[in-house]
C-alpha cells in the first residue's frame, strides 16, 4: 500500500514538472487564434503560420547565427584560458580562477544593466557585436569548466612522447592534446550555443527591432498575444533541442561530456 | 590520475610570453562583459540625473529614492516572499523526486533523471507560455472545471502571484532536484538498514537518518532556487500579466520603458546585496550543519 502511494506520489509529481511541456504539445495542433482548452479540431495549420511568419523566421535565423558566433567565440577563448590555469603555476593564478567563476555569482538581470550601461555609450545597443560580447561573459564560464575537467584527464606522457620525438609544441598540441580534449571542446561549446539561444533576460535589455532574438521575439509577441502559434514554435524549439542533446550523445556521449 | 604526476609548471622566459598570449583573449573578454559591466552599475547608482544620460557628480539620490518610497519597499517584500514560497515547494516537490532517482534500481533510471531535468532545455520563456495555457481562464484547468460544471466563472489563476508563484515553482524545481540528487551521495542503505533492524520503523528511519544526512542538499537545492526566483523577472511579468511587482520587473522597467538608468542600477545593486547576503548566510548554515 505505501509502495502504491510513493509510485503514484512520484508519477504526479512527474505530471506536475512536464505539464507545461505536454499542454504545449496539444495545443500546438490548435488553429483558433487564441489560447483555449481542448483544441477544437487537430491539424497542423499552427505550424504552417509559424513559418509565414516572417518576425519569427528571421530572429531565428540571427539567434542561430549569434549562437554559432558566441560557441565558437567561448570554446576559443575557454581553451586559451583552461591551458593557462592547468598547465602553468604563476602569480595571480587563483584570482583568474575566481574571476572566470564569478559570472555564475551575479544574477543576468543586474549584469544586464551593466552591459546595457556599459553598450550604450558605445552605440552597440541592438548591434550583433555588443549581443555576442554580452553572451560572450555568460558563456565563457561554461566553456572553461568543461575545458579545464578535459584538460586535467589528459595524459601527459603522450605530449612528451611526441616532444621527445621531435614534434613542435604547436603540433602536439594540434595533433596530440586538441583530439584528447575533443569531448570537453564539444561539450563546451553546445552549452554555450544552448545558454545564448535560449538567452532572454539579457538579451531584453539590449536588443531592439535590428537584433531581436528568437526569446525576445517570443516574450514580446507573449505580451499581447497568447495564440497557438507559439505553441508550435514552441514544440519546434524543444524539438531542436532534443536534437542537439541526442546528436552530442552519439557523437561524444553525453555522460563523457559533461 | 597520471596527469597529477606532472604538476603546473611555472613558466620562465619565452614561456611567460605564451602564457601572457593564452590568458589576454580571456581575460579581455571577461574584463568587457564582466568587470566594466560591474563597475559601471555600480558607477551609474550613484549618479544623478535621471535620465539615461548621467552627470560626474556623485550622490546617494537613487538609493535614497528606492529606500524611502513604500512602494519599493513592497516591491522588497513581494521579491523576498516570492523567493521563499518558491524555494520551499520546490524542494517539498523536488525531494521526493530526487531521493526516487537517488535510490531506484530500474534499468530506466537514466531515462527518468533525463526526463526530470529535461524541462531545463527549454527556454524559461516557452515553460512560461505552458502555465498561460494550463491556468488561463480558458485554460486547461479552467476549462475542465467548467465542463464538469464545479465553477460559474473561471478561477483566477493567471495574471496575479499565484500563478507567478506555480509558474516558478516548477521552472526552477530541476535545479532543486539536481542539487538535492547531488547531495544525496552521503545517503548509505546500510545505515537504514541497521536502524530497521534495531526496531525503528520507516517514519523514524527517514526522519532520523535519511532526512539528517540530506539535509545539505536540501540547504543547497532551496539556496539555489531562492537566488533564480528573486532575480527572475521574465516569469513574473508574463505570468503576472503586469499586477506582480518585484525588484526584476521594476528594474526591467525603470531600464526599458521609464528610461531612468540610475534607479535601474541602484535597483539592480540592491537585488545583487540581497543575493550577495543570502549567499554567505547559506555558507554559515551549511557550516553549521557539517561542523
Amino acid at each position: 500500500m505505501q509502495r502504491v502511494l510513493w509510485s503514484g506520489l512520484i508519477v504526479l509529481l512527474y505530471l506536475f514538472l512536464l505539464a507545461p511541456i505536454l499542454v504545449v504539445f496539444v495545443v500546438s495542433f490548435d488553429t483558433r487564434n487564441y489560447l483555449a482548452f481542448p483544441p477544437e479540431s487537430w491539424s497542423f495549420g499552427s505550424y504552417a503560420k509559424v513559418f509565414r511568419n516572417a518576425a519569427f523566421i528571421s530572429s531565428f535565423g540571427r539567434s542561430v547565427v549569434i549562437g554559432l558566433a558566441v560557441s565558437l567565440a567561448a570554446v576559443t577563448m575557454g581553451t586559451l584560458l583552461s591551458l593557462a590555469l592547468v598547465r602553468w603555476k604563476f602569480r595571480g593564478r587563483e584570482a583568474i580562477s575566481f574571476l572566470v567563476l564569478a559570472p555564475f555569482l551575479v544574477p543576468h538581470i543586474v549584469l544586464a544593466v551593466g552591459i546595457m550601461l556599459v553598450l550604450a555609450p558605445l552605440g552597440l545597443l541592438d548591434s550583433y557585436r555588443g549581443i555576442i560580447l554580452a553572451h560572450l561573459g555568460i558563456t565563457v564560464p561554461y566553456t572553461v569548466r568543461t575545458i579545464t575537467m578535459s584538460l586535467m584527464a589528459v595524459d601527459r606522457r603522450v605530449e612528451e612522447a611526441a616532444m621527445v620525438h621531435g614534434a613542435a609544441p604547436l603540433t602536439v598540441f594540434r595533433r596530440i592534446t586538441l583530439p584528447l580534449i575533443r569531448p570537453g571542446l564539444i561539450a563546451g561549446g553546445v552549452i554555450a550555443f544552448l545558454i545564448s539561444f535560449d538567452e532572454a533576460t539579457i538579451s531584453l535589455f539590449i536588443v531592439s527591432v535590428k537584433t531581436s532574438t528568437l526569446p525576445t521575439e517570443i516574450y514580446n509577441y507573449l505580451e499581447i498575444s497568447t495564440d497557438p502559434q507559439i505553441a508550435a514554435l514552441s514544440v519546434i524549439l524543444i524539438l531542436i533541442s532534443i536534437a542537439v542533446v541526442i546528436a552530442v550523445e552519439r557523437l561524444v556521449g553525453l555522460r563523457k561530456a559533461l | 590520475m597520471s596527469a597529477t604526476a606532472y604538476p603546473a609548471e611555472c613558466p620562465a622566459g619565452r614561456n611567460r610570453l605564451i602564457v601572457l598570449m593564452l590568458l589576454v583573449p580571456g581575460l579581455l573578454a571577461l574584463l568587457c562583459t564582466f568587470l566594466l559591466p560591474m563597475a559601471w552599475l555600480a558607477r551609474a547608482s550613484l549618479s544623478a540625473g535621471g535620465m539615461t544620460a548621467f552627470g560626474s557628480e556623485l550622490t546617494l539620490a537613487n538609493y535614497r529614492a528606492a529606500l524611502t518610497d513604500p512602494f519599493y519597499w513592497q516591491v522588497g517584500l513581494n521579491t523576498l516572499w516570492l523567493g521563499v514560497t518558491v524555494s520551499v515547494f520546490a524542494v517539498l516537490l523536488g525531494y521526493p523526486i530526487a531521493l526516487f532517482l537517488a535510490r531506484t534500481q530500474s534499468r530506466w533510471r537514466g531515462v527518468l533523471t533525463a526526463l526530470a531535468v529535461a524541462p531545463l532545455l527549454t527556454s524559461a520563456v516557452v515553460r512560461t507560455y505552458g502555465w498561460m495555457v494550463l491556468l488561463g481562464d480558458r485554460g486547461v484547468i479552467n476549462s475542465t472545471l467548467a465542463a464538469l460544471s464545479l465553477t460559474d466563472a473561471p478561477i483566477r489563476l493567471s495574471n496575479n502571484s499565484l500563478g507567478a508563484n506555480i509558474a516558478l515553482i516548477e521552472i526552477l524545481m530541476p535545479y532543486a532536484i539536481l542539487a538535492m540528487l547531488a547531495g544525496f551521495g552521503r545517503l548509505n542503505p546500510a545505515l537504514e538498514e541497521a536502524a530497521a533492524m534495531l526496531g525503528a520503523n520507516r517514519l523514524r528511519v527517514f526522519w532520523r537518518i535519511i532526512l539528517p544526512l540530506s539535509l545539505p542538499g536540501v540547504l543547497t537545492g532551496a539556496l539555489l532556487v531562492f537566488v533564480l526566483a528573486i532575480s527572475s523577472f521574465v516569469t513574473p511579468r508574463l505570468m503576472g500579466g503586469g499586477r506582480v511587482f518585484v525588484l526584476g520587473t521594476e528594474i526591467y522597467s525603470e531600464a526599458t520603458v521609464t528610461l531612468n538608468w540610475p534607479l535601474a542600477a541602484a535597483l539592480a545593486m540592491i537585488l545583487l546585496g540581497i543575493f550577495s547576503t543570502v549567499i554567505v548566510l547559506y555558507q554559515r548554515a551549511l557550516r553549521g550543519l557539517e561542523g
